[in-house]
């Protein structure tokens, strides 16, 4: 994967996927539709005001709670390259990465930005931001594949050959 | 060195020792899939380009969160998963038999040892039996239909000792729910609870389930207890060898190790709109209440709805509470009526519903408006559960939820 540099976005701990994407827009027809919904009940101006490859930026268990998979979706619909976080919710760390979402754990970066800095991703290296390096850990190669691949759908397919 | 239960199962399953932290990929023994995710499950499976199941009996549909329809739409789910069963050629579809969870280990899907998933956060449920099973999204769960492989990282382990005699009052409820406060939301995540000591071993399964099922509200990947003879007598099973090694070595390694004395465990709710905001009873004592309900995948069995009509046996639920009692399966229900326990629970002025998810999923059966409360058995009092935002929900034993029911307010069961 390549690396890449974005303006970022500063939420806090426990972000559930109530918050990301409220039961009330979840029955809306497509994942582009409940899109503008997303944060609401914590930002609603949020929505509007992320750009294509910007970055979220968390504290703990981001994407906590239900299994809902348009959770992930939503934050790639809106143009997120990344979500950095202390730690994520299991279920929604799977859901992510098989649709392709790349997701990235650092425990001290969410301390030291702020709203609208620019930080830079170097794969499987590090991530820099105003001059200090915050090493991150690489990804299975499994799952390197999967998200190089654009997602699970698109991995099966590969290996379907469909 | 030694092995913790989850070390042990996918050891079994891929044949070699593993390590935590380890990406293997296992083969899945079982899978489960609901009414809420079928549509979505189908439609990744075709858009995959899979043309058949990798094993039709392994798959199992059960249709609960929708049961009966409450909304035109919900019926949509029923006809897309009875035409996914007819067209791939499953056997196992559940219509409207009880709550998934319950059904896996009630129906004898789900064995000691075996990996399952499904597509509900609270399949972690199955720990009660000695399985290894955990909640997906609905795209991993159409790649294992057509493949039968999960990747998974093993899990490190989070050992819970618990010896002693609980008090009267106190149930596994209360064990599990001060377990989540202790560990706070995401204690757990990514990790393995794995239950051991002489007050789990005197443990019915029903009341094991109520601790599997809730362990995903610490963050956990799987919670797990060894089967023993009481596993064996629910599956209707003789257990073999390798079940009866689904034990933690001695000198197996853990990422923490928590004890607890049974008689220390006090009643205790989780107050809104937290499931770790663990407070005990005695604390809230005078709360005014407007509904309780007993049932779900957590607290919807015999022994809970049997605990329930020992104490409202002869007395009247509070004039102006609801009192929603909902068994977790047809079978419960069955066993209650036979029993009497739903004569007593009825007489008291309960209203019994229909087995199925009910008022957990704030569908049906109870919704609530700004400024009502709930005492409630069942695993999330998350914000907007079971109504409006402005809900406030108190998650209970099924001991502490009737007491509240005669009191009309929170009292001490």
């Amino acid at each position: 994967m390549e690396n890449f540099s974005g303006k970022i976005w500063v939420l806090g701990d426990d972000i559930d996927t109530d918050i990301i994407i409220p039961t009330e827009y979840l029955a809306l027809k497509t994942v582009n539709d409940m899109a503008p919904y997303a944060f609401s009940p914590l930002r609603p101006e949020l929505a509007a005001q992320i750009k294509e490859g910007d970055i979220l930026v968390a504290g703990k268990n981001f994407g906590c709670g239900s299994s809902r998979e348009q959770a992930p979706e939503i934050i790639k619909a809106l143009g997120v390259k990344a979500v950095i976080a202390k730690s994520f919710a299991r279920i929604f760390f799977r859901n992510a990465i098989n649709n392709g979402l790349l997701l990235i754990e650092n425990d001290k970066l969410r301390d030291a930005v702020n709203e609208g800095d620019e930080i830079t991703v170097t794969m499987n290296e590090a991530i820099e931001h105003k001059g200090m390096k915050y090493p991150i850990t690489s990804l299975p190669q499994n799952l390197v594949e999967i998200l190089e691949a654009g997602g699970l759908v698109k991995a099966m397919q590969k290996r379907n050959r469909f | 060195m030694g092995l913790t239960v989850i070390e042990k199962i996918i050891r079994n399953n891929i044949g070699r020792d593993v390590k935590p932290g380890e990406i293997v990929t296992v083969n899945v023994d079982r899978v489960m899939i609901h009414d809420i995710f079928i549509p979505f499950v189908a439609s990744k499976f075709e858009e995959m380009g899979f043309q058949k199941l990798w094993d039709p009996d392994k798959a199992v549909l059960i249709y609960d969160h929708l049961v009966p329809a409450s909304q035109v739409d919900d019926t949509r789910h029923f006809k897309v998963g009875n035409e996914f069963v007819e067209k791939y050629g499953m056997k196992n579809i559940h219509r409207a038999d009880g709550i998934c969870h319950q059904l896996m280990t009630e129906a004898g899907y789900v064995k000691p040892g075996n990996i399952v998933f499904g597509t509900d956060s609270h399949t972690t449920t199955y720990g009660c039996v000695g399985a290894f099973s955990s909640g997906i999204g609905y795209t991993e769960m159409a790649s294992i239909l057509g493949t039968g492989t999960l990747w998974i990282r093993v899990p490190e382990t989070i050992k819970v000792h618990i010896t002693g005699k609980l008090p009267e009052n106190v149930m596994a409820k209360d064990i599990i729910l001060k377990l989540i406060g202790d560990l706070g939301a995401d204690g757990a995540t990514y990790k393995a609870l794995e239950f051991a000591g002489d007050t789990i071993e005197e443990m019915s399964v029903a009341s094991r389930m109520s601790m599997s099922n809730m362990a995903i509200e610490a963050g956990a990947k799987c919670a797990l207890f060894t089967p023993d003879e009481k596993t064996a007598a629910y599956c209707g099973i003789a257990l073999t060898d390798k079940e009866k090694d689904l034990v933690g070595d001695d000198d197996a390694v853990y990422c923490q190790v928590i004890n607890y004395k049974a008689e220390d465990f006090v009643p205790v709710m989780a107050c809104p709109s937290n499931v770790d905001n663990i407070k005990p009873v005695s604390e809230l004592v005078g709360t005014k209440i407007d509904q309780v309900f007993i049932g779900s995948c957590t607290n919807g069995r015999l022994e809970d709805l049997m605990a329930a009509a020992e104490i409202l046996k002869g007395k009247k639920v509070a004039p102006f509470v609801k009192l929603i009692v909902t068994p977790a399966s047809r079978k419960i229900y069955r066993e209650a009526t036979q029993n009497g326990t739903l004569a007593v629970l009825a007489e008291a002025g309960a209203i019994i519903t229909h087995p199925s998810c009910g008022l957990c999923c704030g569908r049906t059966g109870g919704i609530l408006t700004d400024g009502e409360r709930v005492v409630a058995t069942n695993n999330r009092n998350f914000l907007g559960r079971m109504g409006t935002s402005k809900v406030e929900i108190y998650l209970a034993s099924p001991k502490s939820a009737a007491a509240c029911a005669v009191a009309g307010e929170i009292v001490m069961p």
